[in-house]
C-alpha cells in the first residue's frame, strides 16, 4: 500500500474516521472553550491592572492579577495540566476534559491579559485626555474612546494566542485525553494501521485547516474594524 | 470665574509650577505666553485638574474643583480644551466626534445632538465632512473640529495648549480665525501660544510666564509696548 491509499484508508475505514473525528471534536471543544474563558479573565485582569492605576481601591487586586500572570507564564503548560488533572481535579469521575479547559482557560488568560493591556497602553494618552476634558468619566472614556480603538491593535496578538492555544492542546494527551494529535497516534498505533505517517499527515492537515479558518475570521474582523484607516 | 490661589505642581523632583495666584474674570480673553518648560501648559492643564496640581486651590464659578469632593467630570463639560495634537478620536466619524460627549453628558437625543454638530460645522464650513473620518482632514479643519467638539458642549470657559504650534504655516490662519470669533462672541479663554501678533490682537491680558511663575502681566498695548521685567523684555527681542 501505498501513502496516497493509507491516507485515504484513514477517512475510508470507519473505525479510524471516528477515532480522528473525536480527536477533532475535543480538540475544537477544548480550544474554543479556554479561548472564551481566556478573553474574559485576559480582559478582567487588563482592567483590574489599568484601572489600579487611577483608582488605589485596585491595588490589591492588581496584585493578585500580577502574581497570577507571574506563574501562569513562568511555569510549563504541561506542569500545569499536570497538576490541575492529578492533584486539583483529581476527583473520579471529574471529566478529564473539563479539566482541560479549566487549564488552558487559565493560561490563555494570562497572555490575553498581557496583549490587552499592551493595546490599551499603545493608545496616545491624548485620547484619555481629550475625552476625559470633554467631561467624560473613566469608564466611558474607556469603553468609547480608548478601548474600541485598542481591540484593533490588540487583534493580531489575540489572533496568534488563538492559534497557540490549539496547537497547544495536543499536550492533552499526556494526561490521555483524546485530542486529534492523540487520535493520530492511536489510529497509527500497532492495532490499527500500524504506520503513523499517514495519520500524523492526516491530523496536520486539519491543523492547517483549522488555523486558516481562525486566521481567516480574524484578517475579516480586522479588515471591518480597520473602517476608519481606509482612505 | 477662575480663582487661583498659590498653585504649585511638582512632576517628581522638578517644581514646575511655583506658586501661581490668578484671577480671571468672566469674558477675558487671556494669552499666556513665555519660553519652553515655563510651565504655561502645565498651568493651563491645571485649570481643568488634567494635571492634578501639587498644592494651593482652584475654583471654578465658585466650586473648589481642587476639593476631594468636587465631581470633575461636571466641571470639565464646562471647561472646553483644545489640544496641540488635536486629538480627534480617530475611530469615530467627524459627526460622532463631535456628538459622543453631548449625547453621553448632556442626555441629548441622537436628532439633538446631531442637529446641534450640523450648526456647528456648517459655521465652519466643513459641512460636507461630516462623515469622513479624522484621517482624511487636513490638520487645519481637523483643528477647528476639534474646537467645535468642545463648544457642543456649551462650555462657560475654553483652554487652548498651543492650538497653533503643530500646524502647517497655511493652516494656522483658519484656526486663529475660529478662535477670534469665539472672542469676539465674548467667550471666557486661556490660551498658551506662541503667536505674539493673535495674542496682541485678541488679549484682553497677557500673562508672561518664565521658571514657573507668572512675572508680569499686563492689557496687550502695555505688555508689548511697554514690557518692564528684563526677562520679558529679553524674551520678546528674541520672539518679535
Amino acid at each position: 500500500m501505498n501513502f496516497f491509499e493509507r491516507f485515504l484508508q484513514v477517512f475510508t475505514v470507519e473505525k479510524y474516521m471516528l477515532t480522528i473525528a473525536e480527536g477533532i471534536r475535543n480538540s475544537i471543544v477544548i480550544t474554543a472553550c479556554a479561548a472564551a474563558i481566556g478573553l474574559f479573565l485576559g480582559l478582567l485582569v487588563a482592567f483590574i491592572k489599568i484601572a489600579a492605576k487611577h483608582f488605589p481601591a485596585m491595588k490589591v487586586p492588581a496584585a493578585i492579577c500580577n502574581v497570577y500572570i507571574t506563574v501562569v507564564r513562568g511555569t510549563p503548560v504541561a506542569l500545569q495540566l499536570f497538576i490541575m488533572a492529578f492533584s486539583v481535579f483529581a476527583i473520579r469521575g471529574f471529566p478529564l476534559i473539563i479539566t482541560a479547559i479549566i487549564t488552558f482557560g487559565l493560561n490563555s488568560g494570562a497572555y490575553v491579559a498581557e496583549n490587552i493591556r499592551a493595546g490599551i497602553q499603545s493608545i496616545d494618552v491624548g485620547q484619555t485626555e481629550a475625552g476625559r476634558s470633554l467631561g467624560l468619566g473613566f469608564g466611558t472614556t474607556m469603553g468609547r474612546v480608548v478601548i474600541p480603538q485598542a481591540i484593533r491593535n490588540v487583534i493580531p496578538a489575540i489572533g496568534n494566542e488563538l492559534i497557540a492555544l490549539l496547537k497547544e492542546t495536543s499536550i492533552v494527551s499526556m494526561v490521555g485525553l483524546i485530542d486529534l494529535t492523540f487520535s493520530a497516534k492511536i489510529v497509527g498505533s500497532g492495532q490499527n494501521m500500524s504506520d503513523y505517517f499517514a495519520p500524523m499527515c492526516v491530523a496536520a492537515m486539519f491543523y492547517l485547516a483549522m488555523v486558516y479558518i481562525i486566521a481567516t475570521v480574524l484578517k475579516l474582523i480586522e479588515r471591518r474594524l480597520g473602517k476608519s484607516d481606509r482612505s | 470665574m477662575i480663582e487661583v490661589k498659590n498653585l504649585t505642581k511638582k512632576f517628581g523632583k522638578l517644581e514646575v509650577l511655583k506658586g501661581i495666584d490668578e484671577h480671571i474674570a468672566k469674558g477675558e480673553k487671556v494669552v499666556v505666553i513665555g519660553p519652553s518648560g515655563s510651565g504655561k501648559s502645565t498651568f493651563l492643564r491645571c485649570l481643568n485638574l488634567l494635571e492634578k496640581p501639587t498644592g494651593g486651590k482652584i475654583w471654578f464659578e465658585g466650586t473648589e474643583i481642587t476639593a476631594k469632593s468636587c465631581n470633575i467630570n461636571k466641571i470639565r463639560q464646562k471647561m472646553g480644551m483644545v489640544f496641540q495634537q488635536f486629538n480627534l478620536f480617530p475611530h469615530l466619524n467627524v459627526l460622532e466626534n463631535i456628538t459622543l460627549a453631548p449625547r453621553k453628558l448632556l442626555k441629548l437625543s441622537k436628532e439633538e445632538a446631531d442637529a446641534r454638530a450640523d450648526k456647528l460645522l456648517e459655521r465652519i464650513g466643513l459641512i460636507d465632512k461630516k462623515y469622513e473620518y479624522p484621517r482624511k482632514l487636513s490638520g487645519g479643519q481637523k483643528q477647528r473640529i476639534a474646537i467645535i467638539r468642545a463648544l457642543a458642549m456649551q462650555p462657560d470657559v475654553m483652554l487652548f495648549d498651543e492650538p497653533t504650534s503643530a500646524l502647517d504655516p497655511e493652516m494656522v490662519n483658519e484656526v486663529l480665525e475660529l478662535i477670534r470669533q469665539l472672542a469676539e462672541e465674548q467667550m471666557t479663554m486661556v490660551i498658551v501660544t506662541h503667536e505674539m501678533g493673535f495674542a496682541r490682537e485678541i488679549a484682553t491680558r497677557v500673562l508672561f510666564m518664565d521658571d514657573g511663575k507668572i512675572l508680569e502681566q499686563n492689557p496687550p498695548k502695555e505688555f508689548f509696548g511697554s514690557p518692564q521685567h528684563p526677562r520679558l523684555i529679553d524674551f520678546l527681542s528674541k520672539v518679535l
